[in-house]
């Protein structure tokens, strides 16, 4: 009867059990509640920390938020493992069960239409990073004059220019070959490195959409472009619940080839209009 | 899927997923974790201490 309800996904019904051991948010294990069609992932969580003041207090503590991201993460997974399911953004909470039953009945028609688009689909995530390259011996002799210092500096950061634009040049290419590969993709924001730790500049932070039959032709496809290009670093993350592709807009049709067609006329008319 | 090798989810990559993506529901409780920019995250919970300046990524609530 206490507690509120932390609600991870909604899928249809699913034969298998969950594992039995697994553990959600706040500890208490996840339950299934049905309505007409659906099911919600639910755990009860409490209101000394999910209501509102605390759960707002908490979203800014990253202890409590990797513990939480990781419990919800967790349940997610082990929901991929025997069904597609329709991942909600972290910290959706509820009352109590009726809460999610209106929830469910309101949004039941999105839901389906977004679990058929997805089913049998996993996302995986590709990320590309530029190498910090050596600084080049020859550079780190003591410079002569102001002269030489500043034309030093210049020929650093024209090399620094040089990379970072063969960097984003294969990000772009990279990210098209793996879209034609795709049912979806989508650009997630470059990762910060001090978040991160990640060593290298993030230039490409993509998420595909790929069918499970497929998947293991995608990460063969990922694999063979590791080294293909010096200083770069390519990293592959999955199969994740498809957590990118919940909204409609993300097919690859328009993450890839499809410049917004703005009105391009009057560019070269009017000549000699006086 | 024995092709990729499991490690542990690094929290960045969950982050980008569990707080830009997934279904957005507003629930009873749910404070608005709006397209959360990670490097507001980072500001904000990793050096909050810091500067108590820079404003909160979790939008208003209802």
């Amino acid at each position: 009867m206490t507690g509120l309800r932390y609600v991870y996904a909604v899928c249809r019904p699913f034969g298998a059990p969950l594992q039995t051991a697994l553990k959600g948010v706040a500890g208490d294990p996840p339950r299934l509640l049905s309505h007409h069609g659906l099911i919600a992932v639910v755990s009860h969580v409490p209101e000394g920390d999910f209501a509102e003041a605390p759960l707002r207090r908490h979203l800014e503590d990253l202890d409590w938020l990797t513990e939480t991201a990781r419990a919800h993460q967790q349940v997610i997974d082990a929901l991929t493992a025997v069904t597609t399911p329709l991942p909600l953004r972290l910290a959706t909470v509820f009352r109590d069960d009726s809460g999610v039953r209106v929830m469910m009945e309101e949004r039941e028609a999105d839901f389906l239409r977004t679990l058929d688009r997805l089913e049998g689909r996993v996302e995986w995530g590709v990320k590309v990073y530029l190498e910090r390259e050596p600084a080049a011996p020859a550079e780190t002799a003591k410079p002569a004059s102001g002269r030489d210092y500043l034309r030093q500096r210049r020929m650093q950061s024209s090399a620094r220019e040089d990379s970072r634009q063969r960097a984003e040049r294969f990000a772009a290419r990279l990210h098209a070959t793996l879209s034609a590969h795709a049912d979806g993709a989508r650009l997630h924001a470059p990762q910060n490195s001090a978040l991160s730790k990640a060593p290298g500049q993030n230039v490409l932070n993509a998420a595909y959409l790929v069918p499970r039959t497929q998947s293991e032709e995608f990460v063969e496809l990922v694999d063979r472009t590791k080294g293909e290009e010096p200083g770069m670093r390519i990293e592959l993350t999955g199969p994740w619940a498809a957590y990118s592709f919940v909204e409609e807009a993300a097919d690859p049709s328009s993450a890839g080839d499809s410049s917004p067609s703005a009105p391009s006329a009057g560019a070269d008319v009017g000549e000699g209009a006086s | 899927m024995t092709v990729v090798e499991r490690r542990e989810v690094a929290l960045v990559d969950l982050l980008d997923r569990l707080l830009a993506g997934g279904v957005v529901i507003t629930g009873d409780i749910t404070l608005r974790i709006a397209d959360v920019d990670l490097v507001r995250i980072d500001l904000n919970a990793l050096i909050s201490s810091v500067n108590e300046q820079v404003p909160s990524p979790w939008g208003e609530s209802p």
